[in-house]
């Protein structure tokens, strides 16, 4: 069994607009998707196509007016979408991680750093101070914080950018959680940091055995630290496989697209470009959500597109999958 | 050679550290040039001046010290009055186009203010040159009676593009024009901007902390660490083979799309320096894997690589000892 599996998930927002009409947002629409223990999953996709909405809506996150409507997350066997408010508390900082982005709001600025890593700890763990405290200095270590004895007192606000991420890490880590979900855990940072941060965030899913969900709109980020990749657009999982695979044979024209916009890959003046808006949420257009804008479109789109299998764990929604010209 | 567009000469950017008397050191002395039609890449992490250099170019902010040409012209001290004539000749698009339009006025209005400043049309000419000006830049006519409020982050950053050529400037700074989009509209905007540079050849300063980017859409580029020029090149040979520690690190850094790539990681420790308290010597002395005891009193002078423009600001150049052994990535 995997450690995480997530089954047709979908979120909705259901507000009222000023006549007092239903509005629905079909933010999250039938997403699907395992992560084995150990494997590191990178999530990539525009603004609004429904990243971090997993993310939260797997942690059981959210806050109105987004609910789950319906699907199933089954972590480590447990079904979180059934679980009682405390049991998933106390699973959540514990054995699923969470590291955002923005660090320096994630901290609390009237506590040491050092406090704020016991705290974690002992609410979930327990247990004696002293070994809470040991167990911070210890993870404080593991993320690279130099001279952790000195830096243990310090207050968030005397933290650089790349420091704050390292502490947020180390508070992720202070109860070895099977899971790790880093949304955008670089974005803001300079890209020598990232790559200190993302390298660390690998070096420790490995010595600790973590799995580990990056959300990023890099897709550099997810070549080099990922070894699956999940592609989304407009609420919805279009691609997923093994990150070789996908880059060397991108199945659907939305990977391609945003494949061809890479900077290593785009060519200047040339190439088809991948133009018009997202969709709106609030009125999603039937069938592939990518139709209005896809240079391959035809009448069949206009019906929900199947999951096609292409390649080795490597399965595209798209009805012209594997028959696109490439 | 042509004479440059623009010349920065030893140019000092000191701002007051709040009220203790003492100063952030900005920018610290950089030299650069541009020629007309060239696009030149500015690089460098946060807090490395590329912002500053580009404000005090177009005399948003005033430069301490240093000489800046434009045109021929030395406007390091001119009075206010003159500088703003000289805005229809050097124009900047911003990073966040959502604040750098007034949300009150049309579309049509934003791209006609700049020409209604600058250029003595009348209101026929002004409005057919503001329709073509919308078509250069594809965003379609009938956004021009709309509010930038309608507008998505792409089609407002080709408004400021819009606003920014529509005098035909001579110079234009980009700070960060892309930064601040996603993904497939980013590679729209780039699409626009190297259309733009051909139809117009407009020289361009480039300001961007992204490497991708700035190697896609540059002639030469310039690294910056702590407010001083470290390498200047052309694009393919600063990554082909980037010289200054700095540049090396910075690039070893950079994480291309591209799974198969190798990645061959020398990473610096510690923090950047406080730019209140600069190291001695070469400013980078402090994390810089390769450097000796000289590094930390002597300024070092740009040297020249190769016979390509390729020049890096390092004492080791010389004798060859330059180079960060690689380090295996993780």
């Amino acid at each position: 069994m995997s450690l995480l599996e997530v089954e047709n998930l979908r979120t909705h927002f259901i507000s009222r607009d000023i006549d007092n009409q239903i509005r629905v947002a079909e933010a999250l629409n039938d997403v699907s998707f395992t992560l084995e223990a150990g494997k590191v999953l990178g999530f990539v996709g525009e603004t609004g196509a429904g990243k971090s909405l997993t993310a939260q809506s797997i942690c059981g996150l959210l806050r109105p007016p987004a609910k789950v409507i319906c699907g199933r997350v089954t972590f480590d066997g447990h079904d979180l979408t059934a679980m009682p408010a405390d049991d998933l508390n106390a699973l959540r900082g514990a054995e699923i991680a969470m590291v955002v982005q923005n660090p320096r709001t994630s901290l609390d600025p009237l506590t040491r750093i050092v406090d704020q890593l016991v705290r974690i700890h002992q609410a979930h763990a327990g247990g004696p101070l002293a070994a809470s405290r040991t167990r911070a200095m210890e993870m404080m270590e593991a993320v690279g914080i130099p001279d952790p004895k000195n830096r243990a007192n310090a207050w968030p606000h005397e933290l650089s950018g790349g420091m704050a991420q390292r502490v947020l890490i180390a508070m992720a880590l202070m109860n070895n959680p099977k899971l790790l979900i880093a949304d955008e855990p670089t974005t803001g940072l300079d890209v020598t940091v990232q790559a200190q941060i993302l390298d660390l965030l690998k070096h420790l899913t490995e010595r600790f055995g973590m799995a580990m969900i990056i959300i990023t709109h890099d897709l550099g980020i997810v070549a080099h630290y990922s070894d699956e990749i999940a592609v989304m657009f407009a609420g919805t999982i279009v691609e997923a496989g093994p990150v070789s695979e996908v880059f060397e044979a991108p199945g659907h024209p939305y990977t391609r697209s945003l494949i061809a916009a890479t900077p290593e890959r785009l060519k200047v003046g040339g190439g088809a470009k991948l133009g018009g808006q997202p969709p709106d949420l609030y009125n999603l257009p039937s069938g592939c959500a990518l139709r209005t804008r896809c240079v391959f479109a035809s009448d069949v789109c206009a019906t929900p597109p199947p999951r096609t299998r292409v390649g080795p764990d490597h399965d595209v929604n798209c009805h012209f999958a594997g028959d696109l010209p490439s | 050679m042509t004479a440059p567009v623009l010349t920065v000469e030893k140019l000092v950017k000191r701002f007051p550290a709040g009220r203790s008397g003492l100063f952030v050191n900005a920018v610290n002395s950089v030299d650069l040039s541009i020629a007309p039609g060239e696009t030149l890449g500015m690089v460098g992490e946060s807090g490395s001046g590329k912002s500053t250099i580009g404000r005090a170019i177009l005399r948003l902010t005033e430069p301490t010290e240093g000489k800046i040409t434009f045109d021929g012209r030395d406007i390091t001290r001119i009075p206010d009055r003159e500088i703003r004539p000289l805005r229809r000749d050097m124009q900047m698009v911003f990073q966040d186009p959502w604040s750098a339009l007034n949300p009150r006025m049309r579309i049509g209005d934003l791209i006609a203010e700049t020409m209604k400043l600058h250029l003595d049309l009348s209101k026929t000419e002004r409005e057919n040159r503001t329709v073509r000006l919308a078509e250069r830049v594809h965003l379609r006519p009938e956004y021009l009676r709309r509010y930038s409020s309608d507008l998505s982050g792409g089609q407002l950053q080709r408004v400021c593009i819009a606003r920014a050529i529509a005098t035909n400037p001579k110079l234009i700074v980009l700070d960060e024009p892309t930064s601040s989009l996603d993904l497939s509209v980013r590679a729209e905007i780039l699409d626009l901007l190297a259309e733009i540079r051909e139809q117009s050849r407009a020289a361009m300063l480039f300001i961007s902390h992204d490497l991708g980017t700035v190697r896609l859409i540059s002639d030469r580029i310039v690294v910056l660490y702590l407010g001083a020029v470290v390498e200047t090149a052309p694009g393919e040979a600063l990554f082909a083979d980037p010289a200054h520690p700095y540049s090396q690190s910075l690039l070893s850094a950079h994480l291309p799309a591209d799974p198969e790539a190798k990645l061959s990681r020398h990473l610096l420790v510690g923090e950047i320096p406080s730019p209140i308290n600069l190291p001695s010597g070469c400013t980078f002395h402090t994390r810089c894997p390769v450097a000796i005891g000289a590094c930390r009193n002597e300024v070092p002078g740009a040297e020249r690589i190769g016979d390509a423009e390729h020049y890096a600001n390092c004492l080791r150049i010389a004798e060859g000892g330059n180079r960060i052994k690689p380090t295996e990535a993780a």
